[in-house]
């Protein structure tokens, strides 16, 4: 099991009570099919992400990056069990959606940078770490499902 | 994933934008790798001091910027430029390649800080292209 000390879950919980879902979801998700355009096959459905300035206006995508984010939710509110909480997204993200897990790093990782940008030097070396842990365990149970 | 000619373009004109506040932005990423990647501490048990914005670090993370920096400056021909740099690493410092990405991530995440309007996500995949290619050359010669 995770162990969280109580600087990390005050640290995770502080920055998703101050968390704009309808900003920061769309940016991390735009960010993510442009850093890592190899991404944007899993979204063949969404219409025009031909450049940069189509990600950027994509209303699918914006709203998909709200859902996405919302989804970190469980996972704040079960920061003990998150391996179970996961269990059936991971299926889905396997059998049905058939997506690599590393691509779950990618956007953590373009998740960390919007975040970043907002908070400004408020995102400390501390919250980085515990923000990062917290991802990395998200990460984790969204991949245990694959066999 | 070789650099284009606009991700040359960009990287140039950004760096060009931040140079100044080079010594600030290695001080503050290579603070932040230690803390955030605990087992990169293991490179710099001879310093006295690995809290972030203590002396070692921030004197460390200038030099790296500077090495950043340079690389800009060879970005048409990384693996020519970079030789020393690379022999260095490799030969003398021996750090496991696996850390560079771990320094980059956290570059990055210091340009979104300190530059929230100009790291746009264009700058961003330029920049994150940029480092991945100097982290490739300066693992050239390691084996």
């Amino acid at each position: 099991m995770v162990e969280w000390t109580d600087a990390e879950r005050a640290a995770i919980q502080d920055i998703f009570s101050n968390l704009d879902y309808e900003d920061i979801g769309p940016k991390a998700l735009r960010r993510c099919l442009i850093v890592y355009p190899w991404c944007q096959r899993y979204f063949g459905g969404f219409g025009n992400l031909y450049n940069a300035d189509a990600i950027l206006s994509n209303p699918m995508v914006a709203a998909h990056g709200i859902v996405v984010l919302h989804g970190l939710d469980r996972a704040m509110k079960n920061m003990d069990n998150i391996k179970n909480t996961y269990a059936e997204l991971s299926v889905l993200h396997s059998e049905k959606l058939h997506v690599d897990p590393d691509n779950f790093r990618l956007l953590a990782d373009c998740l960390s940078v919007v975040i970043a940008g907002k908070m400004g030097t408020a995102f400390t070396p501390e919250i980085q770490a515990a923000w990062q842990k917290f991802l990395a365990v998200v990460v984790n149970a969204l991949g245990r499902q694959y066999h | 994933m070789s650099l284009t000619a606009k991700d040359k373009a960009t990287v140039q004109a950004f760096w060009g934008k931040i140079a100044g506040k080079a010594e600030e932005i290695g001080g503050d990423a290579l603070s932040r790798m230690l803390v955030v990647y605990p087992q990169t501490k293991t490179y710099f048990s001879h310093w006295d001091d690995l809290s972030p914005g203590s002396a070692p670090v921030m004197k460390h993370g200038k030099t790296v910027m500077d090495g950043v920096g340079f690389a800009v400056g060879q970005i048409n021909d990384l693996t020519a430029g970079l030789l020393t740099l690379s022999e260095l690493h490799a030969f003398q410092l021996r750090i496991d390649p696996a850390n560079f990405k771990l320094l980059s991530h956290c570059i990055l995440v210091v340009l979104a800080i300190k530059f929230p309007k100009e790291f746009t996500p264009e700058v961003h995949v330029s920049m994150d292209k940029f480092l991945s290619a100097l982290a490739i050359a300066l693992a050239e010669k390691y084996r």
